[in-house]
């Protein structure tokens, strides 16, 4: 018999009992649909975190105090003098620009209203690298740090819960740690999430920062340094000649490690992107189970079926029926169920991410959700394993039954 | 009896067969030793009271079961030396068998039940062709989109015959094939397994409890008890 015709009449007999095939099939719609919407959740996830990263510039270099790889006692802390040597044209050709960040939470007030915040304490080229734009007004300016000046820019979301609103706001003063400073702009909304998000926090230069908001034993400390390489291809020189450039101003011995660790945002990048796809398969996986279940479904009819229509076996056998004649027609059968239910739970995985998407939209965090012809793929192959592996026992039992047997059998 | 036919080789031939039921721990002997020679172009009676082994024969000769012991030759060939998928085959070219209840499938038409047969042989040229010819010997050739609720008891085992004829199979097995049939219908039916014998020459073995059917045959075997008590012929 060929496989044609062994798929029409799966198709007949499956229609024939039309409920029975459907519930049946219910099993591995929701499987499929679980794993499918878990994946293409998993990879919009994945393109918004990577895309949020990106945001910030795929050519910075983080530097923070301490080595976590060698043991270090006493490392130095990074300073302001650190980015001032760092700022070096000759020895650092491939640093465009250095940031040191000195940050902490505090008070921010305007009239009556007030809140916690995080403050970011900044150097003027902070915005160039990070990527910030401004929807009014401007960055503080190199002058603005040197003089301490007490001015401030605004995340929009700060400025909406402080004013009521984010625009005409230059010229204001809002007071952080009860000190007045001068709004001089308002960024534009970047995302994030409710728990940390670039929109809330409030940027000051960091010599103000030092001064007014967060005081310090070594009072030019910072928390990090923000470098920009002069292009994403530069990243390893810029890193070499930091790296030479801080173990100078360290006065560390060649024998002595580094007293400071470096990570660009590749490495977050990749990092990131494994966190996440570890999530998801983890999550697919449970979803998987789910699966199984609907593959045991499908067993299970399929033997009641095999059952029912045992008189049915022992008339084929009879007329000549061979046992890969009836065992492809039962597994036939269990596949197309299988292949069936595994077409419509990509329909309704597909729905399912939209659905979870357009909620994680609704409260603030954009997560798009992502098909990818792999998973559908995965999916559909998936389901037609399930089909052939849980009808294989139905239909080799069916196989097996002795004609004169099935044929008695009431 | 013919001379002519005792003198070419039996179609089916079967000795000293034997068959045993386990009916938990006594074993019940359902066939106690059965010689039967059958030739080409015979028209067989099988007849004897209920339980005396009837079905039980006529299964092991279209090889729907195995004899406990004992050989059958079914065109010179062993049948206990084939293997399952051979047996398909011998049953599918060579045996036509017919059932008391018909054993139409339900969900098709005549046509694709009389196609089954043939779908599951080797030679699948003008299959269609084949089962409406089948269907028209069988005078139901305008009949051949009819589902089987939709067909008489006596049309239905006229349907039977055709699936049973359609692959022309060496011998034609019917396990009383009017036991279900009223005598309009059930003469309907030996009429047409008569006319199969004289015109076609088909081998047909056919078991009834009817003796003014059994009479229409050329030869009635007598079962009793699992064993043949009078194998010569009758006029
Ligand atoms: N599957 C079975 N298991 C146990 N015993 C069986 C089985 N099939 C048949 N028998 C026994 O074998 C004997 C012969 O049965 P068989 O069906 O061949 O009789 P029969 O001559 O066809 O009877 P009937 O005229 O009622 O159809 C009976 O005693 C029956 O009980
Ligand atoms: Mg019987």
């Amino acid at each position: 018999m060929k496989i044609w015709q062994a798929l029409k009449e799966a198709i007949a007999s499956l229609s024939a009992n039309r409920t029975r095939s459907f519930l049946t099939v219910l099993g591995i719609v929701i499987g499929v649909g679980a794993v499918i919407g878990v994946l293409s959740l998993g990879q919009g996830a994945e393109a918004s975190i990577i895309g949020q990263i990106e945001s910030i510039g795929t050519n910075v270099i983080y530097v923070f105090r301490g080595n976590t790889l060698e043991d270090v006692t006493n490392p130095n802390s990074l300073t302001t003098a650190d980015a001032d040597a760092l700022a070096n044209r000759t020895r650092a050709p491939h640093i465009l620009n250095i940031s040191p960040v000195l940050s902490g939470q505090s008070s921010v007030r305007f009239g009556d209203e007030s809140t916690q915040t995080s403050i970011m304490g900044v150097a003027e080229n902070y915005a160039e690298v990070t990527g910030i734009e401004l929807s009014e007004g401007s960055f503080f300016t190199e002058s603005n740090v040197t003089n301490r000046s007490s001015v401030v820019v605004l995340g929009p979301k700060l400025a909406e819960r402080l004013t009521g609103r984010q625009t005409e706001l230059v010229g204001t003063t809002v007071h952080i740690n009860n000190y007045p400073f001068r709004v001089v702009g308002v960024t534009k909304a970047k995302g994030g999430n409710q728990f940390s998000s670039p929109d809330m926090d409030a940027y000051i230069p960091i010599t103000a920062m030092q001064l007014r908001v967060k005081r310090q034993t070594i009072p030019n400390a910072v928390d990090f340094l923000l470098i920009q390489a002069q292009d994403s291809q530069s990243i390893d020189d810029a890193m070499q000649e930091a790296k030479s450039i801080l173990r100078t101003s360290h006065r560390l011995s060649s024998r002595q490690p580094d007293d400071f660790t470096m990570t660009n945002q590749q490495d977050v990048l990749s990092i990131a992107n494994s966190i996440t796809s570890i999530l998801t398969i983890f999550l697919a996986g449970i979803a998987g189970i789910s699966l199984l279940v609907g593959g045991i479904g499908i067993m299970n009819i399929m033997l009641v079926s095999v059952t029912e229509r045992t008189r049915e076996i022992g008339l084929r056998k009879a007329l000549g029926a061979r046992k890969f004649d009836i065992q492809l027609q039962f597994l036939t059968e269990s596949t197309l169920l299988s292949v069936f239910g595994g077409l419509i739970g990509v329909g309704f995985g597909w729905l399912l991410g939209e659905i979870v998407g357009a909620i994680a939209a609704n409260s603030g965090t954009p997560l798009v959700p992502q098909i990818s012809l792999n998973s559908v793929l995965l999916a559909t192959l998936f389901s037609l394993a399930v089909g052939i592996f849980f009808g294989w026992y139905p239909a080799l039992r069916a196989a097996n039954l002795e004609p004169v047997e099935a044929l008695r059998y009431e | 009896m013919e001379q002519t036919s005792q003198a070419s080789m039996p179609v089916i031939d079967v000795r000293n067969l034997t068959k045993d039921y386990r009916l938990g721990e006594i074993m019940v002997p359902a066939l106690r030793g059965i010689d039967l020679q059958i030739f080409p172009g015979e028209m067989v009676a099988i007849m004897g009271p209920s339980g005396s082994g009837k079905s039980t024969l006529m299964n092991m000769i279209g090889c729907l079961d195995s004899p406990t012991s004992g050989e059958y030759y079914l065109d010179s060939l062993l049948v206990s030396d084939l293997k399952d998928d051979e047996l398909a085959i011998v049953r599918n070219q060579k045996i036509g068998f017919v059932f008391q209840n018909y054993n139409l499938l339900p969900r098709i038409d005549a046509l694709e039940n009389v196609t089954l047969p043939i779908r599951y042989s080797n030679n699948t040229a003008n299959m269609r062709q084949r089962a409406e010819a089948a269907l028209q010997s069988v005078g139901l050739g305008d009949r051949i989109h009819h589902k089987p609720n939709q067909l008489s008891g006596g049309q239905q085992q006229r349907v039977a015959i055709a699936r049973a004829l359609v692959n022309e199979p060496a011998i034609l097995l019917a396990d009383e094939p009017t036991g279900n049939l009223d005598s309009q219908s059930g003469k309907e039916v030996m009429d047409l397994l008569l006319n199969l014998n004289q015109q076609q020459n088909t081998t047909i073995v056919l078991v009834t409890h009817d003796p003014t059917v059994a009479a229409q045959a050329k030869r009635i075997v007598q079962l009793f008890d699992g064993l043949i008590k009078t194998p010569e012929a009758v006029s």
